[in-house]
């Protein structure tokens, strides 16, 4: 079932959703589309998509866990986890919703990270067609369409009328919520936006990069040669892994604050040299190792132990961001991560 | 008249000053000073280093990060360096940091330099009176503070 | 250009006088240039690149391949061969490893700039005098290179090379650059305007440490940001005070060796001008302990590894600038 805005503008649409819970979107800022709180007068960028991905909502880059407050002999042990609210994110992309799912995987299975799992429940997810996909983007390598993106609403804005659609439970409460403010659609108005936004798609550069199934070459994609030889340009900086929507590391560490002792997580990265440090060491002492770590995580060992799902999303971010352009897309095209092509 | 925030209580704004001396000049003028009875606030903690230039930028960062509202830096003066030129390195090294200080904002009386010798008791009261009188006016550190560190 | 450099790296690698070359190489778009090192002719042949968007300083690289055996080519721009001899004094770079070949360089493009214009599909982009020929997809446009020139090629300090065993193109000079505008702007501003411009700034660090890994003088084996027992090591500013306290260190630490190459603030994913910071400090000794450009010579003693008995007080900073 499709919805449409019944003749109001989108920021009608947001002041009404934002009436009730905090909404989230991105707002074009001096440096890029960024996700902010909606507030009045603030409008839905019209880039792509953000420069920070939209996994800081559930995973953000710090995170306070607990306090230890240290009297006498008693060590008082303060909680730090905040209270939830219920949110509403508009305006995740394709790329960046199904970065959700690669870290549902990680931080929903099993041990259920309960920071994470919060969050995650307390949101609802409006995600948006890419009607402009940007020649960086390779979502589709992933089997990810950028032109139904998912999420728990999946919303495109068509001749600059936004039209609706619940996938889920969360969805369909969500535009129950707003039922006033919709009318029914005409589907064919969908069907014919997706197959544009397809078209479009399969005119990428990257669109023909299909990613290879590493699953049974493991040791020999680990033992490759050309690990050496491309990590020579990496400068062992974290910004790919800061940047990427996937990227799921993170390190607890304590800060003595002088009075007490505050536990906190933190973004790490697999490309410093002070990483997985508190069993012993760095297993991985050389750059080029810990090179070969993150790209083996993502096509390799990530698909190896979660049903073939890449640990790549294609958003493009590391493509723009990498201060030496030394990408993922780069690094599958040396070590046999891509299907040949006839 | 400030009020201390942290405590909410109407107190009067005590600044907490950390007073970097090296162990040949300035810390033997604390020690004079103290012999001859010359009054200079409670605020000020002394940290003994062995020469002024033994202060890397991280000491005075970090003095703030824990809850300073003023850094001092107190050295021989220039040309009585016990280690004959140890003052000249950090005479250079904190002028460019505490310009840079400046340049991010942060208050520029927050920060000084100072030369007592180690029979300079008076002056090195008289220092410290005048330093807390101006690190007293300009209230808490809230610029370069640790919010986590805050009682 | 690109013609020119190829050919003569051939010739150098064939005839054994090098043993490989560092260079930029291609990548899938007009845009994406990486370092690397080439040590066959055919590789160079297929992937050496040499245009507008080859902004990567390569005279970092060089720490860890003149520690291999034998020479190894590179080509530096004018700005690359400050932070070349800036290596070379610190004694991290062993000179006699090293062929140097200077190439002109007439300043490199920001792509960001180019996307904000709205090009897209861009496959190739060249210099036409003060004007930039960038080729698309969907046709030619020309564009004033002001508009698309990164932020430190404005301001560019020299295109004179100051290091080199051979030298592709005109010889350039130093030029009279207003690098520290910006720098006396901020100055002008009063404290709390200062501070709110570098907390707003600052506040998006990512502490991806990009700025720290790509500078040329940042080259400590390990960093203090990274070992576990220096006390200030941190992953993610966890707090406003550890992105001052980060980019303060920062700085100081190559302060006096800064040749203001610019590379911070290129790579920056979140552009913030970490560029200011080292100007600052540059500004500052120019002005209190006399003009000095950091690698404009080999073996320079630097100004915060030595010092005048009438050096100006630290309370000069108290008389300056605004409130």
């Amino acid at each position: 079932m499709t919805y449409k805005l019944n003749g109001i503008q989108l920021n009608e649409f947001f002041a009404r959703v934002a009436s009730d819970k905090k909404l989230y979107l991105p707002v074009d800022t001096e440096n890029g589309a960024r996700f902010e709180e909606w507030t009045e007068g603030k409008t839905l960028s019209s880039k792509l998509n953000t420069v920070r991905s939209a996994k800081d909502f559930f995973f953000p880059q710090v995170q306070g866990i607990v306090d230890f407050k240290l009297e006498g002999k008693n060590i008082e042990v303060i909680d730090r986890r905040e209270e939830v609210k219920d949110f509403v994110v508009f305006g995740v992309r394709a790329c960046d919703a199904a970065a959700f799912a690669v870290l549902d995987r990680v931080f929903l299975s099993e041990h259920v990270d309960s920071f994470y799992a919060e969050k995650r429940n307390a949101a609802t997810v409006i995600t948006l067609a890419c009607s402009n996909p940007e020649e960086t983007c390779f979502c589709s390598s992933f089997g990810i369409d950028a032109s139904a993106p998912g999420g728990d609403v999946e919303a495109r804005l068509v001749e600059d009328a936004l039209y609706l659609s619940p996938l889920t439970e969360k969805g369909e409460a969500f535009v129950e919520s707003i039922k006033d403010l919709l009318v029914s659609a005409d589907d064919a108005v969908v069907e014919a936006d997706k197959a544009l936004i397809k078209a479009k798609i399969a005119k990428l550069p990257l669109a023909s990069l299909k990613p290879a199934d590493l699953r049974d070459k493991q040791l020999e994609t680990f033992e490759s040669e050309a690990w050496a030889e491309l990590s020579q340009s990496c400068l062992g900086c974290g910004s790919c892994t800061f940047v990427c929507p996937t990227c799921q590391c993170y390190d607890i560490r304590d800060f003595d604050t002088g009075h007490e002792v505050k536990r906190f997580r933190c973004w790490d990265s697999c490309m410093y040299s002070d990483f997985t440090l508190m069993a012993a060491e760095n297993p991985r002492h050389t750059q080029p190792e810990r090179f070969r770590q993150r790209f083996m995580h993502k096509l390799v060992y990530f698909p190896m132990n979660n049903d073939g799902v890449y640990g790549c999303v294609g958003c493009g971010r590391c493509l723009k961001k990498c201060p030496v352009s030394l990408n993922i897309v780069k690094v599958m095209k040396r070590i046999g991560g891509v299907k040949n092509e006839q | 008249m400030q009020v201390n925030n942290s405590t909410g209580s109407k107190d009067v704004f005590r600044p907490k000053i950390v007073a970097f001396c090296c162990n040949w000049c300035s810390y033997a003028g604390a020690d004079l000073a103290g012999t001859n009875r010359l009054n200079y606030p409670a605020d000020v903690k002394i940290i003994r280093v062995p020469c002024s230039c033994r202060v890397n930028p991280l000491f005075v960062l970090q003095a703030f990060q824990r809850g300073a509202d003023g850094v001092i830096i107190c050295g021989c003066h220039p040309g009585d360096c016990h280690y004959t030129s140890g003052n000249y390195y950090a005479r250079r090294r904190m002028t460019l940091l505490f310009s840079m200080l400046d340049f991010m904002g942060i208050e520029k009386g927050r920060t000084r330099v100072e030369w007592v010798s180690a029979a300079e008791g008076a002056k090195f009261a008289d220092t410290m009176n005048d330093f807390v009188s101006t690190v007293t006016a300009l209230g808490e550190n809230r610029r370069l503070e640790d919010l986590r560190c805050r009682k | 250009m690109q013609k020119v450099m190829l050919e003569r790296a051939k010739a150098l690698l064939s005839d054994g006088t090098v043993r490989a070359v560092l260079a930029w190489e291609k990548g899938d778009f007009a845009y994406d240039t990486t370092p690397a090192v080439f040590n066959s002719a055919e590789r160079l042949e297929k992937g050496f690149v040499y245009s507008p968007f080859c902004g990567a300083n390569l005279s970092k690289y060089l720490i860890k391949e003149t520690q291999k055996e034998g020479k190894i080519l590179v080509f530096l721009k004018p700005c690359d061969t400050y932070s070349f001899n800036q290596l070379v004094s610190e004694h991290r770079i062993k000179r006699e490893n090293v062929y140097v070949v200077g190439v002109e360089c007439k300043g490199m493009l920001d792509i960001e700039k180019i996307r904000e214009k709205g090009v897209t599909s861009l496959i190739s982009a060249s210099w036409e005098g003060e004007q930039v020929r960038l080729v698309t997809a969907d046709g030619e446009i020309l564009a004033d290179s002001s508009e698309l020139m990164q932020e430190r090629c404005l301001c560019c300090k020299s295109k004179k090379h100051v290091a080199y065993d051979e030298l592709l193109g005109e010889e350039g000079e130093v030029l009279d650059s207003n690098r520290f505008d910006e720098v006396a702007r901020l100055e002008a501003m009063s404290a709390k305007e200062r501070f709110e411009f570098w907390r707003g700034e600052l506040s998006r660090c990512i502490r991806c440490n990009a700025c720290r890994n790509v500078c040329p003088a940042c080259s400590c084996e390990k960093c203090i940001f990274d070992n576990p027992d220096s006390g200030v090591q941190n992953k993610a500013a966890a707090d406003p005070f550890e992105e001052n306290l980060f980019h303060v260190i920062r700085a100081f630490h190559v302060a006096g060796r800064c040749t203001d190459c610019g590379e911070c603030s290129r790579v920056c994913p979140e552009h913030i001008p970490l560029h200011l910071l080292n100007r600052k400090f540059i500004k500052d000794i120019n002005e209190l302990y006399g003009e000095f450009q950091a690698g404009e010579t080999e073996l320079p003693r630097e100004p915060l590894t030595e010092y005048k008995a009438d050096d100006v007080e630290p309370g000069v900073v108290y008389e300056r600038g605004a409130e």
